[in-house]
């Protein structure tokens, strides 16, 4: 199981953390990754600059912006599942 | 810049630096005995009488800052030395006095506390038991009352005063609301600050695997207004906290589940009342026992917000920061222990600010923003039926809602007694103990008509608009949000 937590702390809110979240859960179930990733909220990363702040398993956090979910998708996790 | 409301709120707010100080330098057990001096260095006494009582008294101050008694489970503490000012006896027989030949005054006496002096009337203190019944039947209406004023304020009618005329708490009807905290002139009522055990849960979580939250009560928008309240958000952060979170937020989790409860219940139960105010639900228990299964089973927005952080990161420690000094008891309730750590109210929050050195008006602003305009509007009275009415219409829910909304522990009252004999005209009670709401809660730093304008303001300006929206990604579902 992958765990992805998505920030959803002030900084990363007003960024569409919301969306982030929304969009990514949406990709999952097109491609029927329910049980394979899960996505979480999670309260401040400490990245607040760089929101919206993703964090994948206990990896380096990597700053997504909401219309790049695709992106993040394609370059992150396509290759692990 | 700031401003204080009196040298009440100054001389308290100096204390609480002061031990804030030393606590953060870790030099407070040994140097906590210097801090009455270094307040009133003398020779002359800023207030009292002479300085040497002013320092005792600030003595008691700094043992309560320090956390106070520990064998006494009320957050809320008379300095029994401070309370001697207010030695006025509640009756005096003034110049309207006209020494009639009636004496109606002396017949209604029931301990012959009336004696006559030159045709005139006057009350010997020392018999006299405060009935009132002479100040009842003077035509003249010549007998003053003076109440207390920590009597006065006090809706619970918790406050007696003993054979030395000194005031006691009686905690078995106290409800912690802390409107004598506010109203006494002199300051000799004081509630309990955790702001000790605050700065070290801060400094050991550098050390150990520790995020120490601040979560803010919506009211904090009526009362930094000499900032902005990013400016604020940041100041907290520097204190040490590893995120800063609204109340707000678990208030609309609150609205929401409460609207279902409701919904659910209300057909059972004729009536429900609001459960978010501590003071509320403990006056209920307290004097209403009876209507004790009306409280929402909802938890409050605090506990709420609390329980969702932990939820969410294993490592949170949660710190309350709001207006109410009736918030410290209810953490410790035992339907809800463990969800909240620790309550610092506004004052303590400004101590704190000062006493590390944080200059709120140099901060950079971060920002602050997760409720929506309903959890934030909370903070005033009739902001909670205005988000359950808002949840009833966004949801299409079936159900008639008829709030009975009480701005303040009398009107609270007023309700509870005619619900109890089910002549209430509704069917969901608002009860807020403070008057305004949480906005005119004891421990705020100002009190005013303007903050429920800055509370509206503030609600507007979230960005997610409807409850439903601010709570779309969180898994409200896995929550338990029953007391």
């Amino acid at each position: 199981m992958i765990e992805i937590n998505v920030c959803i702390g002030s900084a990363c809110h007003l960024k569409g953390a919301y969306n982030v979240i929304n969009n990514l859960k949406k990709l999952i179930e097109e491609k029927n990754l329910e049980d394979k990733i899960e996505i979480k909220a999670a309260f401040c990363l400490g990245q607040c600059t760089n929101a919206v702040s993703v964090r994948i398993n206990d990896e380096p956090i990597v700053s997504v912006n909401e219309d790049e979910v695709d992106k993040f998708f394609e370059r992150h996790l396509a290759g692990r599942v | 810049m700031r401003k204080f409301e009196n040298d009440v709120q100054v001389i308290k707010y100096e204390v609480l630096k002061e031990v804030a100080k030393l606590a953060m330098e870790g030099t407070l057990e040994e140097k906590y005995h210097t801090i009455p001096e270094k307040i009133s260095p003398g020779p002359k006494p800023r207030t009292r009488c002479c300085v040497y009582k002013e320092r005792a008294i600030i003595e008691e101050r700094v043992k309560i800052a320090r956390g106070g008694d520990k064998e006494n489970k009320n957050n809320i503490e008379i300095i029994s030395i401070a309370c001697d000012e207010c030695s006025i006896n509640r009756y005096t027989v003034t110049e309207a006095c006209r020494g009639c030949l009636a004496k109606w005054c002396h017949e209604a006496c029931p301990v012959d506390a009336i004696y006559y002096v030159g045709h005139k009337a006057y009350i010997n203190n020392n018999k006299c038991i405060e009935c009132g019944r002479c100040k009842d039947v003077c035509p003249y209406n010549a007998i003053s009352d003076v109440m207390r004023p920590c009597r006065k304020a006090c809706e619970a009618d918790a406050l007696y005063i003993d054979n030395d005329k000194k005031a006691v708490i009686d905690n078995e009807k106290c409800v912690q609301c802390g409107a004598c905290v506010y109203k006494c002139p002199f300051g000799a009522i004081m509630d309990k600050a955790y702001i000790v055990d605050v700065i070290n849960l801060l400094k050991e979580s550098k050390s150990r695997d520790t995020n120490v939250y601040a979560v803010i009560a919506p009211a904090i928008s009526s009362q930094f207004t000499y900032v902005k309240i990013g400016q604020l958000v940041k100041g907290i952060k520097l204190l040490g906290f590893h995120d800063v979170i609204e109340v707000a937020l678990g208030a609309d989790i609150v609205a929401h589940h409460e609207t279902k409860e409701f919904a659910e219940e209300i057909e059972e139960k004729k009536f429900i009342t609001s459960s978010c105010c501590p003071a509320f639900v403990s006056y209920i228990e307290k004097k209403f026992p009876e209507l004790g299964e009306n409280i929402s089973g909802t938890v409050s927005p605090m506990i709420a917000v609390s329980r969702l952080i932990k939820n969410m990161d294993k490592n949170a420690k949660v710190v309350f920061i709001g207006p109410c000094t009736a918030k410290k008891m209810e953490i410790n309730r035992d339907d809800v222990k463990g969800s909240t750590d620790y309550v610092l109210t506004f004052e303590e929050l400004t101590a704190m600010i000062d006493a590390a050195g944080i200059d709120l008006r140099e901060c950079e602003e971060d920002p602050l923003d997760n409720a929506s305009f309903f959890g934030r509007i909370f903070a005033r009275t009739g902001g909670l039926t205005e988000a359950i009415k808002h949840v009833i219409e966004d949801e299409k829910i079936d159900v008639e809602f008829k709030p009975v909304i009480c701005d303040g522990l009398a009107e609270c009252s007023k309700a509870l007694k005619i619900a109890k004999v089910n002549r209430l005209n509704g069917n969901f009670i608002e009860g807020m103990a403070c008057t305004g709401g949480c906005i005119g809660g004891a421990a705020s730093i100002h009190h005013g008509r303007k903050d429920r304008n800055e509370v509206d303001k503030y609600g507007k300006s979230a960005i997610e608009k409807n409850i439903k929206d601010s709570l779309r990604i969180l898994d409200i579902d896995k929550l338990d949000l029953d007391r």
